[in-house]
């Protein structure tokens, strides 16, 4: 789903790659999660996926189109097999839970039937049926990663990218909004999940890859947070 | 739901960026205006040839017994001398179209019936206005031709050239014309200006929204069309406001004042402003999608 070819990323003016030749490869249907310090590369490794940035060298493959090859104008078109969850939510604040998530329909344009079916259904999964109406400042922050989620996963892309999801959150919170994803992830949805967060890393025991100054050193099913290297 | 998206997102960046809307409207209105005016100055130099050329003749003025030409000597033409110009006149076809002699009793008259509420008519005797011929060319802007042919010729008192005149006042049209697409010009360009700096700032207030949008893959056309319908919108307010100020222009002061004060002159009226309006509306539109998608490119990059 996912593919990294020795990949490697320099940004301009950096004294040291951000990536540097990463080998890595998501299968369909996975729960992946990145782990790492500030700094080791795993916000980058996300924004290669949704070419928001372009690799400096190698190859990174999404649902098998070579990303950095891909012409601008179809840059819309792979975000929409992409949903993104960030640690800031970044949610309308002036839009209710029901618009902010039909926000994310109407600007693809989908018809309005279709928006009043799908969009009750998404909030009911996630949990928050009853609280279409509130804005996001009326939320908890746990709802608002919900609503979030949410908006991310309307569109069932194949592909989730978390950045984060769970740090602004305490851990019980933090812990609902990753067996969310689990059950999101139980679709067949891939999960790629970017966290410093070791207790959920510890029990939910999926895929973990530990990126270390832009280099991969460790990649294990069933993984835990570790030790830092 | 498309379009109605799409209204609400016009209808909430109005409102949140009303000012700025109203600026660009006030700018996009008077730089047109003064494009308007330009244009319409333009097209009254161009009534006014046309009217005149119709109308413009070479008068060669032939001497009288009292006439105080020096090529005249102090003695009146005679048959003879007349009957050689008008010979020569008409050897000058095809340029000269037309000739007519106008005897000093018609010149009389003519200058009675013009002048007849002036106090002049009455200090005009018959043999003041001395005998000519009227020569109508067929390229009025040759007229320096029959100038020299028939200046200082025998029994020629005087040759008189209407287009000089009107020169003078053609360049004062002119003038305005220049100084009215000067102006229009800077104004033009400070309302580009205005557009990107509505835009930047637009862009900037809605970044979260934009934001999201690229996120969730929403096409280009989608995330720039509401910024550029609202500076669409804007100027087409603009052109409504320009269009209706030419009008009373025309219509207020143009028409009623300076058409009564010049009976015999054809003016521009109120219909070139419909005739004009279109170029301005067009023009303006254009600047504004032009400016707009160069602006939402180099600030809206996905």
């Amino acid at each position: 789903m996912i593919r990294f070819e020795n990949v490697s990323k320099v940004y301009p003016r950096a004294s040291r790659p951000a990536l540097s030749d990463v080998n890595l490869e998501v299968e369909r249907g996975e729960f992946v999660f990145v782990v790492g310090a500030s700094g080791s590369g795993k916000s980058t490794l996300l924004r290669l996926v949704l070419k928001e940035e372009n690799a400096t060298q190698g190859t990174v493959l999404v649902a098998g189109q070579q990303v950095g090859r891909l012409p601008q104008r179809k840059v819309p078109r792979l975000r929409r097999e992409i949903g993104t969850v960030f640690q800031d939510f970044r949610l309308l604040p002036n839009k209710t839970v029901y618009q902010n998530v039909a926000f994310a329909l109407q600007v693809l344009g989908r018809s309005a039937h279709a928006i009043r079916q799908v969009v009750p259904e998404t909030l009911e999964m996630v949990g928050l049926e009853g609280k279409e109406k509130r804005l996001p400042h009326e939320l908890s922050g746990g709802e608002q990663q919900r609503v979030a989620i949410a908006r991310a996963f309307v569109n069932k892309p194949p592909i989730l990218l978390c950045d984060e999801p769970t740090g602004n959150l305490d851990p019980a919170i933090s812990l609902e909004i990753v067996r969310l994803l689990d059950r999101i992830n139980r679709t067949g949805t891939t999960i790629v999940m970017a966290t410093h967060d070791d207790d959920i890393v510890n029990q939910l025991r999926k895929r973990v890859v530990e990126l270390k100054n832009g280099h991969v050193i460790r990649d294990e099913n069933k993984g835990v947070y570790g030790t830092g290297g | 739901m498309r379009l109605q998206f799409l209204l609400g997102e016009i209808w909430t960046g109005l409102r949140r960026n009303l000012s700025i809307a109203v600026s660009v409207l006030l700018v996009t209105t008077v730089s047109l205006y003064l494009l308007g005016l330009g244009l319409l100055a333009q097209r009254e130099v161009d009534t006014l040839k046309g009217y005149w050329y119709d109308r413009i003749q070479v008068s060669i003025f032939l001497c009288s017994q009292d006439s105080g030409e020096p090529n005249c000597a102090g003695k009146a033409v005679t048959d003879q001398q007349r009957t050689a110009l008008k010979e020569q006149l008409e050897q000058m076809k095809p340029l000269v179209e037309n000739v007519y002699y106008e005897s000093e009793q018609q010149a009389y008259d003519r200058f009675q019936d013009q002048f007849r509420n002036s106090p002049l008519a009455s200090n005009i005797r018959v043999g003041d206005i001395p005998q000519s011929y009227r020569v109508q060319l067929s390229d009025p802007t040759k007229y320096d031709v029959v100038v020299s042919a028939f200046e200082g010729a025998p029994g020629v008192g005087r040759v008189q050239d209407q287009q000089k005149t009107l020169d003078k006042l053609f360049k004062v049209m002119n003038g305005i014309t220049i100084a009215s697409l000067g102006l229009a010009f800077i104004m033009l360009v400070c309302a580009v200006l205005l557009m990107v700096t509505t835009i930047r700032q637009a862009a900037f207030t809605r970044r979260r929204e934009t934001g999201i949008m690229k996120l969730v893959g929403a096409s280009n056309l989608t995330i720039r069309l509401p910024f550029v319908m609202e500076i669409v919108l804007a100027t087409l307010a603009g052109v409504a406001a320009s269009v209706g100020l030419l009008w009373a222009t025309m219509h207020f002061l143009v028409v009623p004042y300076v058409a009564k004060s010049l009976p015999d002159v054809a003016l521009v009226g109120v219909s070139d402003v419909w005739v004009i309006a279109p170029y301005l509306a067009v023009l303006m539109l254009g600047i504004a999608v032009v400016t707009s998608w160069a602006t939402l490119w180099r600030y809206l990059r996905v």
